[in-house]
């Protein structure tokens, strides 16, 4: 492991008490801070700072602290999750920071995720977009040996790429149109690639995609930022195949 | 003398015939049921899913702003099942004796063979539920090893198993509550348990978004709340993990079991810096082609490239050659800090051993060891910004697990009717130690598989027309006490910030409860442990209101429940005089310094009442009986 360099930040924080009061921009220093740590890890020192001070601290969400749980999540100097690819905020190490930096965090920004306070925002939007069809219909008991239907190795690979998910909405705040097909599309193409999936693979899509507008979020133009923001690096070709399900649904019922 | 309602009748067939004997609700009266679910983990979640799709009303609590977010979702490496698939001489049976085996033969026999014959199910339940399982090229599912078995019975989904488990019980809950039949409370944190007559009829919570306190009344409360490592400040649990619900209920009478037996897990990345704030599991999956090792020499401070074979001191390998590198946990924890304590270990700190994969990139091809570890070796290249592909890993015991928790009878139902406990959050199958992915197994074999049959049966007796409300006394009691707690957590405004506190407990935890207990340091625990709560209530520093979304506060709220079960954890591994599984006690040792167990003494289960604050604790046994397994001294050799 590397020796800690210790450096000193600029921080811009986008504070807002609650969903309905106005935010701004406030600035911190953040002093000592050691290269080896997380950039939560950094923002808990400022916390402490904070509260000894008797301060209100930043509030932020956070839960696994390993990059699976897609809890956490900023909007960094104008990227979501900041400047390293295929990483987390949690997963984020101040390494990417020279002393000096100045850096401004801000909450994801689209109408379908709300602002709570400070950096948390709302994002029961994704749960309802699961609920209306972001599953096999199986109830528990009663399935067949997990043997008896053989899977082609490399679908299921491929739909293990699109199951690796994490919900985190990185892709709605990086879309200037605040779309979430990059989201839908990683569910629908999950199920679309192995035979349990493949059943109700056109409803899914069509009934994902109706709650996905009615939500709130904007269209789908083809920009990529959403793959580009990833951090699990979900691919855009995920969305191409959505675009099939979901054509194939609307005329094949119609 | 506690009763576990283990049927009769031949090990293999209790729980066949304990499903014909139970009693059933009929399909038109189930909706006339609520069930309250408390957590949305593997056991919560699968739970909730499978209670709403037979019929019962359910209502879902979790801390997340998702169901999705549950702790489970980081577990790695697999789970477990007795599938035989690879035909390598896998059984129910060998799964349950492997199980009971590992636990240092500290579990109810029953619960252990039936989890193992559930095993099965959930495979294909999960398959069916579209999870892509690792696979073969012939389109099979792929299995492999993990610690403290000599068969592959492990199923994953990359380095990814849990997320891929909990998305599959997720999305059989979400599809739930898109039919309405479960509502879902996300950012909702239960407080108390509300019991009246001895029943459990419902809970207290706190809406994390708004503050508000709220009453929720039920036919039965289910908590699958996850366990609770992170009384150790520093452990793999995620941030939030805690014993928040599982205490409130100890606190309102039920029994809470081996509190002391905590698996410490072997590989995780070394503790950096003073300001840490979790540490990071690098998956058991690892051991099956990384080998360990420290230098031979401990003053030999070269790189680790430098360092020729002879030199090498393979010390898994060669102290037990037939398990190797996939010993169980607790033996691998223990080794290496007995390694380190020797001066042998690596790292600044001396407080690490190598994880190395030169052979089997070697052996297999760089190109296959990153199909099969990927995503982890980039994990690890991240925080500690060396890449394993070129030197090896550096890796520390951490805290990980806990086997422990409140005591549930064979129907997964606590010493309080209409308290069923499952997942983690319950002490039953592991005993003194888990084996690896098999806490996934549990989840599952409770949320699905068990807790959906006994449930019924409990509720077949509770009469329909039996209901309560909101409006009882004990739900008020309940509500003012949880509202006062809020306000006084508010009200201090000390010197001291949570964390301070809760890291000082950790501390402590570590120093007296850690990877080895002693007479004098656990008695010194049980001075320290009450000076460090007395701080916290003058001392401690909550910033804002109670009436608000306040995440200092809701740290508070949880450290002050760690504050109290330190001190019961002090008193389980005092009385415990033993050594066994996670429980090491130095006074209770063999000549090679492996875990000695004391059978004649310490062959149950210590369920502890309480009693008041800082008051100790009743006890309350269960004897283990064996009817179908030898109590041998456990060797790995
Ligand atoms: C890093 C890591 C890797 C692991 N890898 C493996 C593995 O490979 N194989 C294996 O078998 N096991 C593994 N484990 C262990 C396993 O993941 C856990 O034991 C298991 O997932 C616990 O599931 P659970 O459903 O009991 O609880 P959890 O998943 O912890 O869920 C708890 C739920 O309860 C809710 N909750 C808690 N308190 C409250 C409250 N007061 N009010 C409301 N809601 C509450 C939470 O919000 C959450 O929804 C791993 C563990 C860790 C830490
Ligand atoms: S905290 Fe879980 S993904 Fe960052």
């Amino acid at each position: 492991m590397s020796a800690d360099k210790i450096i000193n930040l600029t921080l811009k924080v986008w504070r807002q008490k609650g969903p309905n009061a106005e935010g701004k921009l406030e600035t911190y220093e953040a002093k000592g801070i050691s290269q080896s740590m997380s950039f939560l890890e950094m923002i808990d020192t400022v916390n402490d700072e904070l509260v000894k001070a008797g301060k209100d601290p930043i509030a932020f969400d956070h839960d696994c602290r390993e990059g699976i749980c897609g809890m956490c999540g900023a909007v960094v100097n104008g990227q979501a999750h900041g400047p390293d690819g295929g990483t987390t905020l949690c997963q984020l190490h101040m390494r990417k920071f020279n002393d000096g930096d100045s850096v401004v965090i801000e909450p994801w920004r689209s109408r379908a995720f709300p602002v709570i306070k400070d950096l948390v925002v709302d994002r029961s939007s994704f749960d309802r977009i699961i609920a209306s069809g972001g599953f096999v219909s199986v109830n528990t008991g009663g399935t067949p040996d997990a043997n008896a239907l053989p899977i082609p190795k490399h679908d299921a690979e491929l739909s293990m790429d699109a199951a690796a998910c994490i919900g985190c909405g990185a892709c709605v705040a990086a879309c200037p149109n605040a779309s979430a097909m990059l989201f839908v599309s990683a569910k629908v193409t999950q199920f679309a690639l192995l035979p349990q999936g493949k059943v109700e693979a056109g409803e899914r899509a069509r009934n994902m995609v109706t709650t996905m507008d009615e939500e709130g979020f904007g269209n789908c133009t083809n920009i990529g930022e959403c793959e580009a923001s990833c951090p699990k690096e979900i691919s855009l070709t995920n969305i191409a195949r959505l675009n099939r399900e979901f054509m194939k649904a609307t005329f094949c019922s119609s | 003398m506690l009763n576990s309602k283990v049927p009769s009748g031949n090990l293999s067939e209790k729980w066949d015939n304990h499903k014909f004997a139970s009693k059933l609700v009929n399909p038109a009266n189930k909706r006339k049921y609520t069930v309250i679910v408390v957590g949305t983990g593997l056991a919560g979640g699968s739970a909730a899913a499978s209670l709403a799709e037979l019929g019962y009303k359910v209502k879902n609590f979790c801390i997340q702003d998702s169901p999705r977010r549950a702790h489970s979702i980081a577990a790695q490496g697999g789970i477990n099942a007795a599938k035989n698939y690879p035909n390598d001489g896998d059984s129910i049976f060998r799964l349950f004796y492997d199980t009971i085996k590992g636990g240092d033969y500290r579990s109810r026999e029953a619960n252990v063979y039936r989890l193992a014959q559930v095993s099965n199910e959930i495979i294909d339940q999960c398959v069916a539920q579209g999870i892509p399982f690792a696979r073969e090229y012939g389109g099979l599912l792929a299995n492999r090893s993990f610690g403290g078995a000599q068969v592959s019975r492990t199923f994953y989904a990359r380095g990814q198993t849990g997320q891929q488990l909990l998305l599959g019980a997720y999305s059989a809950l979400m599809r739930q509550v898109g039919k309405g039949k479960v509502e879902l409370f996300p950012r909702q944190e239960m407080l108390d348990l509300v019991v009246i007559d001895g029943h459990a009829k419902g809970i207290i919570t706190r809406n994390l978004v708004t503050g508000k306190i709220e009453k929720h009344v039920a036919d039965a409360v289910v908590l699958g709340t996850g366990g609770y490592g992170n009384l150790f400040f520093l452990s793999t649990n995620a941030k939030n993990s805690n014993v928040t619900a599982a205490w409130r209920a100890h606190k309102k009478g039920a029994f809470f079991a081996n509190p002391c037996y905590t698996q410490i897990h072997p590989t995780c990345i070394p503790v950096h810096g003073d300001i840490q704030s979790k540490l990071t599991l690098m998956s058991e999956s690892l051991r099956n082609d990384g080998r360990v090792w420290v230098p031979k020499n401990k003053d030999d401070k070269r790189p680790p490239s430098q360092i020729p074979e002879n030199d090498r001191d393979y010390y898994l390998e060669r102290r037990y050659p037939s398990f190797g590198n996939l010993v169980p946990r607790d033996v691998a924890s223990r080794n290496a800090k007995m390694v380190c304590d020797e001066g042998k270990g690596v790292n600044e700190s001396g407080l690490a051993v190598y994880l190395d994969f030169a052979d089997a990139i070697k052996r297999d091809g760089e190109h296959t060891i990153r199909e099969k570890y990927g995503n982890l070796f980039q994990m690890y290249e991240k925080i500690t910004d060396s890449n394993p592909y070129k030197e090896p890993m550096m890796i520390y015991p951490a805290v990980h697990y806990t086997m422990g928790g409140l005591w549930v009878d064979y129907n997964l139902m606590s010493n309080l009717d209409g308290l069923f406990v499952i997942g983690e959050a319950n002490f039953s199958d592991h005993g003194a130690n888990r084996l690896g992915a098999s806490a996934l197994m549990q989840g599952l074999a409770d949320g699905y598989f068990v807790l959906p049959y006994t449930i019924g049966n409990y509720l077949a007796n509770v009469p329909m027309n039996d209901k309560y409300s909101t409006d009882h006394e004990e739900f008020k009691i309940a509500e003012q006490e949880a509202s006062d707690r809020m306000k006084k957590l508010v009200s201090m405004k000390g010197s001291k910030t949570v964390d301070e506190i809760h890291r000082k407990l950790g501390m402590a935890m570590w120093e007296y409860c850690g990877m080895a207990r002693n007479e004098d340091g656990l008695k010194k625990a049980l001075e320290v442990f009450p000076e460090i709560r007395e701080e916290f209530w003058k001392d401690v520093n909550v910033t804002g209101t109670n009436e608000e979304f306040n995440q200092q506060l809701e740290k508070a709220n949880r450290v002050a429940d760690f504050l109290e079960l330190a001190e019961l954890f002090a008193t389980d591994a005092l009385h415990r005089n033993e050594s066994c599984g996670g429980h090491f006690r130095e006074e209770s040792q063999t000549p090679e310094g492996e875990a000695k167990r004391n059978d004649e003494e310490f062959t149950y289960v210590a369920a502890w009442e309480f009693k008041g604050v800082g008051e100790k604790e009743t006890m309350h046994k269960e004897d283990l009986e064996f009817e179908n397994v030898k109590l041998t001294q456990r060797s790995y050799k």
